[in-house]
């Protein structure tokens, strides 16, 4: 907060006063220590217990009136404005980190309980009570979510590049417009849809780990296209135009200078997209099934999947209940950890293709 | 389905149980039923779901070559999976129709053959409240339904207090806890409301909570157990064996106050007639809710499992048999009891669905 | 909607590369076309029965309700949830991308960045656990004192929830659900902006804010509303974690902290659909084909409002 001061730019130090260095710092304090005794003798006069949160949050509240009223004085209005947006932009992520610590925080006390090897290793076949393990919910999470990456990246990024390279007329407008409103397909419909599909095509009560991949690829499509066409109409089209005039090909440009440029925002949007999915229960329920057992065949047999073995981990326990807990919230510890670990290796993807620019 | 492995630690773990299975073929003595191989699919009722758990490693124990899968996508779900022939058994909260077994139209059957119908998961419902002190309470009917349908609101009231002396009861508001999503467990809990106290409870039978009646929803089972558990001056239902350290309500059944058990549940099954107008591998129950036989409870929940009695060409009917055989056995009904909290089979049900499992074709 | 970027085609002839790469690209949009016709023929197909039963044959109807009276609750529930979510979400994933993006420390970016996005790996069932177990029992003493000091206000008219699994805890836990995905984008549409704006706009003597309010936010906010659509797509359709937490049924009121609330389409579905049979089923696909319809609604009113901004497109 006090780099505002800092990093601001260069003035004439004497045509305008500022508040010293450090004044953002003793003001929060001050506000704080006033909010805690306000706050101490309220409780006390009401017999309750002191309240850290309430503390805090009548201190920030004070902190944000007062840093605005001591700036506006000295400083003036424009500057009162900046130090008031800053404290605002502060608050809002703290406000943001709250619900994130406690989540995380209820996971991995809960979860950790069941990270051992066991619960790597084995699958729940046989299994009763204590014991087992969600290595057949990983497997099957990792194949089915894998292939409808594997479906939906390429198919996605190739048709924002349509939209924003090639695209004129109805059939962009067509495909914009209708990408909108496929964000709208409410999961438990992809799956239905995808499990008609396979009865379709192979027969009644199919439920296969590739209908599972089919219906997350219809629910993931529309998050890659969205995400990366944002990105893509960014890519500033001087770029553009310095490529066509060394004489490259516009594929080549499209390939060498506009998805580089704008690659770390494409691997957000594609870990966005599979963030998006792998967290599906009902449509893998519907579609590809409960199982017990191992399974890395895609094209036969019912295939669990981690959200599907936390639910149901979590909502049919036995009269021994405690296993059931313990190994949902580990499943739902080691879906999170999935996750980041992918979310590592797109960044790693982004930084090495990037090129360096300026920030 | 293969049965693959990672590492070698799963592959000792695996091989023990092998061992164990081994162990349990021998001591069942059972002729050649270890030579069976192949696949049993089956769907229906999540309530099933931890019995179909135990039965089906039970079964695999002694089968090991054997796998039996169960979807617990629901029992609407399951039924209409049986009759579009997506599977060869189906777990359902309730009995088919008796005009929906009319229509004929199960894939996997012979048409015209009808359908094989089991009560074979028996589980009491218990009724459940967090109070602080008060582990558990007497309640009638009448009570209960005035609670559930908003007329009774505070734990300090004369209805409750009157069949409660001795408890000291708080003067705090209720919160009455009901299932959000459409269930079997719902539609039995009203259905003793609706036969025993028709004037307070009057929407009947029902799956969908009627709005007018308010109260809180919680989705599945373990939803309600939490809401319960969570708030203060809750009151819920739900499937006993979740009941854990909450306090439960004792039921006015005739002239005495009879708490939740396994075994009045039962009783309760063995004294309801049969559903008239069915086939004789039809075992539907209209549970008489309003019994007043000596130590019955009459809040059960009953799932059926659903087969055909001649499988179209092709189908694993020996596998079948054997599966059902094994669930209605006090082998199978044991272990169900033990890790699901269910009620065995009496010995004539038994007896009964025995010899129509054995006539499956 | 005409790409800028197609208008600057240059006129030379198309190379091989050209064609083959142009091709793909149309093949891909195309088929996603396909695969959303067959969607939507499926639930058109499926969901169309269920609209016209007649009620009577309909289990999960109450008396006197046809699909109409049905279902009207249920996108009151849907608008009204998602709207919550998205009015709580907006303002604070607004103030962390810019955190992240214009105030942070640049080492310390990156790391927040990535922290944040940890948020959209938790799969909706932890959501759920999370905001039925922990969230809405922390949160139930605030109901209660809502409704006992400013229940004169319709939206806190009470009486409170005794568990706390209210509209407002759901549309809480929503706009966690939804906060990485506004910030994912917004925060990449703005580190986007032209460094040389920003610079001149410094060089002007402008504060940071002056900067953001003049140069980050225009230029941004197609992007931002883009963010906005596919967070307010997630809220509309979210099912397990509403389900898991929300108290609902099929009412129309605004009040934010009883235990009877409205519930979402989606969440209805989820909970309904175990248990139906029969003509019930293409019931339960018509009320899907209602949202995929508020969707479209949804989405054509965003991106009209964004072409209408286009001029502070990068593409430009």
């Amino acid at each position: 907060m006090s780099s505002a001061t800092a990093t601001s730019p260069v003035t004439n130090a004497f045509a305008a006063s500022r508040l010293p260095r450090f004044s953002t710092l003793w003001i929060l304090l001050a506000s704080l220590a006033v909010s805690g005794v306000v706050v101490g003798l309220v409780t006390m006069a009401g017999d309750a217990e002191f309240n850290v949160g309430l503390a805090v949050f009548f201190g920030a509240v004070i902190f944000a009136v007062a840093n605005y009223v001591i700036s506006l004085l000295v400083e003036g209005s424009r500057r009162a404005a900046d130090r008031l947006v800053t404290t605002l932009v502060v608050a809002a992520f703290t406000v943001a980190m709250i619900p994130l610590v406690s989540l995380v925080y209820t996971v991995v006390v809960m979860g950790s309980g069941r990270i051992d090897w066991d619960f790597f290793t084995l699958s729940m076949r046989n299994v009763l009570g204590e014991g087992g393990g969600a290595a057949h919910a990983i497997v099957g999470t990792l194949l089915m979510t894998g292939l409808a990456t594997v479906i939906s990246v390429p198919i996605g990024l190739l048709t924002s590049i349509y939209l924003v390279e090639y695209g004129r007329g109805r059939l962009a407008q067509a495909i914009t417009f209708f990408v909108d409103v496929m964000t709208g397909i409410p999961s438990i419909v992809a799956g239905l849809f995808a499990f008609a599909l396979f009865e379709l095509i192979l027969g009644p009560g199919t439920r296969v780990g590739l209908s599972g991949a089919i219906a997350l690829t219809v629910l993931m499509l529309p998050v890659v296209v969205r995400s990366s066409e944002e990105i893509l109409r960014l890519v500033p089209n001087e770029l553009r135009e310095a490529s066509y005039a060394l004489g490259v090909p516009k594929w080549l440009t499209i390939l060498k200078v506009v998805i580089p440029t704008s690659i770390a925002g494409i691997s957000t949007g594609v870990m966005l997209s599979i963030a998006r999915v792998i967290g599906e229960t009902a449509p893998l329920l519907i579609a590809a099934g409960f199982s017990n057992n191992f399974n890395y065949d895609l094209t036969e047999g019912r295939m669990q999947s981690l959200p599907v073995y936390v639910y149901y981990s979590y909502i049919s326990q036995g009269t021994d209940f405690a296993p059931y807990i313990e190994r949902a919230w580990a499943g739902a510890l080691t879906l999170i950890a999935i996750v980041m670990i992918l979310n590592l290796i797109a960044r790693l993807v982004a930084r090495i293709f990037a090129p360096k620019l300026g920030r | 389905m293969n049965i693959t492995r990672i590492g070698s630690v799963a592959a000792i773990a695996i091989a023990s149980t092998l061992v164990l299975a081994s162990c349990a073929g021998a001591s069942e003595g059972g002729e050649g039923s270890s030579d069976l191989t192949g696949t049993l699919i089956g769907a229906g009722a999540s309530s099933q779901q931890s019995a179909q758990e135990a039965w089906v490693v039970g079964f695999q124990t002694a089968n090991p070559d054997v796998t039996v899968e169960y979807d617990p996508i629901g029992s609407g779900g399951g039924r209409e999976t049986f009759i579009g022939g997506g599977s060869q058994f189906a777990g359902s909260d309730r009995a088919f129709k008796a005009e929906e077994i009319a229509e004929d139209n199960f894939a996997s059957c012979v048409a015209g053959t009808g359908i094989l119908e089991i009560p074979a998961y028996i589980s009491p419902i218990a009724v459940i409240f967090n109070l602080d002190g008060i582990d558990s309470l007497n309640m009638d009917g009448a009570t209960i339904a005035g609670i559930f349908a908003g007329e009774i609101t505070n734990w300090s009231d004369d209805a409750i207090a009157a069949q409660n002396e001795g408890v000291e009861l708080p003067d705090l508001a209720i919160t009455a806890v009901h299932r959000a999503d459409d269930s079997g467990t719902t539609a039995n809990f009203t259905d003793y409301l609706a036969a025993v106290a028709p004037d307070v409870w009057t929407v009947g039978v029902i799956e969908t909570w009627p709005t007018e009646y308010g109260g809180e929803a919680a989705p599945q089972t373990s939803g309600v157990i939490d809401a319960v558990t969570n708030g203060t001056g809750t009151i819920g239902y739900a499937d006993a064996s979740r009941a854990g350290d909450l306090g439960t309500v004792a039921v006015k059944v005739g002239d005495e106050y009879v708490p939740y058990s396994p075994e009045a549940a039962a009783a309760i099954i063995d004294a309801s007639p049969r559903e008239e107008g069915r086939g004789d591998t039809d075992i539907a129950i209209a549970i008489d809710r309003s019994s007043s036989a000596p130590n019955v409870y009459p809040i059960v929940l009953v799932s059926y499992l659903i087969a055909c009695n001649e499988y179209a060409e092709g189908a694993p009917v020996e596998l079948v048999k054997a599966y059902l055989s094994y669930v209605i056995s006090a082998e199978g009904q044991a272990l169900a009891a033990e890790s699901a909290g269910s009620a065995p089979i009496s010995e004539a049900l038994f007896t009964e669905a025995q010899a129509a499992i054995d006539a499956i074709k | 909607m005409s790409s800028p970027a197609a208008k600057l085609r240059p006129k030379s002839a198309q190379r091989p590369g050209d064609r083959v790469f142009s091709a793909s690209a149309l093949t891909a949009g195309s088929l996603i076309l396909a695969i959303l016709a067959a969607v939507a023929g499926f639930l058109i197909l499926e969901g169309i029965p269920g609209v016209l039963a007649d009620p009577n044959d309909v289990s999960i109807f109450d008396d006197g309700v046809d699909f109409v009276s049905f279902v009207i609750p249920l996108i009151f529930g849907t608008l009204w949830a998602a709207a919550l979510a998205l009015v709580m979400a907006m303002p604070v994933a607004l103030g962390i991308a810019l955190f992240i993006s214009h105030y942070a420390p640049r080492k310390l970016a990156a790391g927040l960045g990535y922290t944040i996005d940890l948020l959209a790996a938790v799969p909706s069932v932890v959501f759920g656990l999370w905001g039925a177990n922990v969230l809405a029992p922390m949160i139930q003493p605030a109901y209660t004192w809502l409704a006992e000091n400013l229940g004169f206000i319709p939206l806190f008219a009470g009486p409170a929830s005794g568990t706390g699994r209210t509209i407002l805890t759901a549309a809480i836990v929503l706009a966690v659900m939804v906060l990485p995905i506004i910030t994912a984008i917004s925060r990449e549409v703005f580190l986007q902006t032209p460094r040389l704006y920003e610079e001149a706009a410094l060089a002007l003597g402008a504060t940071r804010w002056e900067v953001i309010r003049t140069v980050v936010l225009p230029f941004g906010r197609p992007g931002v509303i883009s963010g906005a659509m596919l967070g307010l797509g997630r809220a509309l359709g979210e099912t397990m974690a509403v389900a898991m937490v929300l108290s609902g049924s099929g009412i129309i009121n605004f009040d934010l902290i009883s235990s009877v609330n409205p519930t979402t389409i989606a969440a209805n579905v989820a909970l309904r659909f175990p248990e139906a049979y029969g003509i019930n089923v293409n019931v339960l696909i018509a009320t899907g084909l209602i949202l995929f319809a508020i969707t479209l609604v949804v989405n054509s009113i965003a991106r009209y409002i964004v072409n209408r901004r286009k001029e502070f497109s990068g593409a430009n």
